[in-house]
């Protein structure tokens, strides 16, 4: 074994080798993360100087970016939007896809399980720009199936693109259509992966198919729901920006139920420009999104040291 | 009746263990009804994209169009400058940031699987940090765009999401149970050095994992539009990837039918099939990623779980 306390030539040209990789690392992420105190700068682009000294030059403002930004009533909306979808999420991201995984896992025919996997895996593997149109072909208000079906119908037109009390559930049914297949997939090869001698050993003490489930497949699936729950909290302050602009076709009518943290930094950055209100949004989604994370693997780890993530 | 069991059990505890018919029967109802509900959307939109413009104004999308049509093809063959360009450039950025983001993800994850590595612990730590806080989009596309210059680039198509965490660890969790450190030591004594290594022996030992991480590179920036829309500005549309694209077209199209009446006629207007040419587009993004997936599945899946490994 070589000593870890020198510096040999090993390790010299394994450094080479990552050195690529290394100052990517700190161009596209910890530049960035420097670049975060925007938020408590009265940010102006100087002439003729580099960005950095810019940054450096222009005035510290303290909170008031953020003093700013909650004086407007979008900060809330999007702050609800993103928890509450988040919320929602969550929940159904693992009780749907296990229970589906559970299901299929039982089915007699190995080929239609397969099958059925498969086409379940698609949307995975589209982007929601696809997916936007594959919504509007059917909730255009003047082409779409729907619409067409109810006017066929003698019932009157649904301007869906429009009607915020439909969005909710839209984007919930929409989310759940694109991930469910992949979910699927993982708690499938956690199922796969459990000794059959576990289920053999239950079916001797009389378990029913339930109670094979309660007392064998959840538990042994515990690890895996428990990761995937603190991933997907930890990223409770961020959401699928095409899930929440491509979907809903940016439209204007329904941004109250649509607007996400994500949606809101692109727009107050691009479309209105406004970098003290994106930079402070933006801040308080990194330092939230971290405490979260942290948080919740920190409880994870008190009660069950086996199953946290760091 | 116990006997009854007790023959049945060894004779397959699978079989046994069973759920009964009537479950089963159910329970495929259900996935095939789940499995129709991914499918039949795409298949709607191919269908509207063979629809003729006359079916689409009468009877809207529909799954049964009063006339087929290729005019929406047609349209897009004519709209080849624009659109076949995009498709170049998909593609190139496609296999570009495949092959660098193979590059940067496999190194970095070979190095961090030597344990004798004197900054192993740096450098786990360096990939770790990013998947808890990140500087943000506003940081972020204010970095890219002042300091690195991508504005306008391909590299801005290309770089800002050649490497992941989750690659890197995937690729380390492969290196670490398939190449020993017996294999490289004794490399060594025969005088090869890390970078021969890494090329001569890791690489080619490592193709299913290599395949797996390129495969979610590939779909990964096949499908990518949002560096497109931060970063390339409407002035630069020959940069557009096809996704993007897409997303514009949609506004082109809903700007040339605002403006209609002023600058074209009724009749000019109708006889561009522009509800079916959306589709047409999106059929032509989608149709490769939908034949080939199936195929590439099992890498997929491979890759989840191994990815799934903690460590």
């Amino acid at each position: 074994m070589k000593s870890k306390s020198r510096f040999t030539r090993n390790d010299a040209e394994l450094l080479l080798i990552s050195l690529p990789t290394v100052i990517w690392y700190v161009l596209f992420t910890y530049l960035p993360m420097f670049g975060i105190i925007i938020a408590f700068k009265n940010f102006r682009p100087l002439p003729k100087a580099s960005f950095i000294t810019s940054l450096i030059k222009s005035d510290w403002v303290g909170i008031q970016n953020f003093k700013f930004l909650f004086a407007t009533p979008d900060a809330w909306i999007m702050m609800r939007n993103t928890l509450g979808y988040n919320a929602v999420f969550i929940v159904l991201g693992i009780v749907v896809p296990v229970t589906l995984a559970i299901m299929i896992s039982q089915l007699y025919s190995q080929k239609l399980a397969k099958t059925c996997q498969t086409a379940m895996f698609l949307p995975h593997f589209l982007s929601w720009v696809v997916v936007s149109y594959f919504l509007f072909a059917f909730l255009s208000t003047d082409k779409g199936l729907i619409n067409k079906t109810l006017e066929s119908m003698g019932r009157d037109l649904i301007t869906w693109y429009a009607d915020p009390k439909y969005w909710p559930y839209i984007l919930v049914l929409l989310n759940m259509w694109k991930s469910v297949g992949y979910g699927m997939v993982v708690y499938l090869a956690g199922i796969s992966g459990i000794d059959q001698s576990l289920y053999e050993a239950a079916i001797i003490d009389g378990a029913t198919k339930l109670q094979q489930v309660k007392h064998v497949t959840l538990p042994m699936l515990k690890p895996i729901m428990i990761i995937m729950f603190i991933l997907s909290v930890g990223r409770i302050f961020s959401t699928d920006f095409g899930l929440f602009y491509n979907i809903p076709r940016n439209s204007g009518a329904i941004i109250d139920v649509t607007q996400t943290i994500d949606v809101y930094v692109y727009k107050a950055l691009m479309s209105m420009n406004n970098i003290g209100f994106s930079s402070s949004a933006a801040f308080l989604q990194s330092i939230f999104g971290f405490i979260t994370i942290t948080t919740a693997n920190l409880i994870v780890r008190k009660i069950d040291p086996e199953s946290s993530l760091f | 009746m116990a006997k009854n069991r007790k023959k049945v059990l060894t004779s397959g505890v699978e079989r046994f263990n069973r759920v009964s018919l009537p479950t089963n029967i159910l329970f495929s109802l259900i996935f095939i009804l789940l499995a129709l509900l991914t499918v039949i959307p795409l298949i709607f939109v191919i269908i509207v994209s063979f629809s003729s413009a006359e079916s689409v104004r009468k009877i809207g999308y529909s799954f049964v169009p009063l006339e087929w049509s290729l005019s929406a093809y047609q349209y897009l063959w004519d709209l080849r400058q624009i659109v076949g360009r995009s498709f170049m450039v998909s593609i190139g950025t496609t296999v570009a940031g495949t092959i660098i983001g193979l590059f940067l993800n496999s190194t970095m994850g070979y190095v961090l699987s030597r344990r004798s590595f004197a900054l192993r612990r740096h450098f786990t730590l360096l990939i770790f940090i990013p998947m808890l806080f990140s500087g943000g989009l506003v940081s972020t596309y204010l970095i890219n765009t002042q300091v690195l210059k991508l504005g306008n680039t391909y590299w801005a198509l290309i770089l800002p999401i050649a490497v992941s965490s989750f690659y890197i660890i995937v690729l380390r969790t492969f290196f670490q149970t398939t190449i020993p450190d017996s294999l490289v030591e004794s490399a060594q004594i025969d005088g090869a050095s890390q970078l021969t290594i890494y090329s001569r022996i890791v690489m080619p030992i490592s193709l299913p994992a290599l395949a797996t991480i390129g495969l979610f590179l590939t779909f990964g920036y096949w499908n990518s539009w949002f560096p497109a829309m931060l970063y390339i500005q409407s002035s630069h549309q020959h940069m557009y990837p096809l996704q993007y694209v897409l997303m514009s077209i949609e506004k082109s199209i809903q700007f040339l039918t605002d403006n209609a009446q002023f600058l074209i006629t009724q009749e000019a207007l109708r006889s561009i099939p522009q509800e079916s040419i959306r589709m047409a587009l999106v059929v032509i993004v989608v149709l490769p990623i939908a034949c080939s997936y199936p195929f590439f599945q099992k890498y997929f899946i491979s890759g989840l779980t191994i990815g799934a490994v903690k460590g």
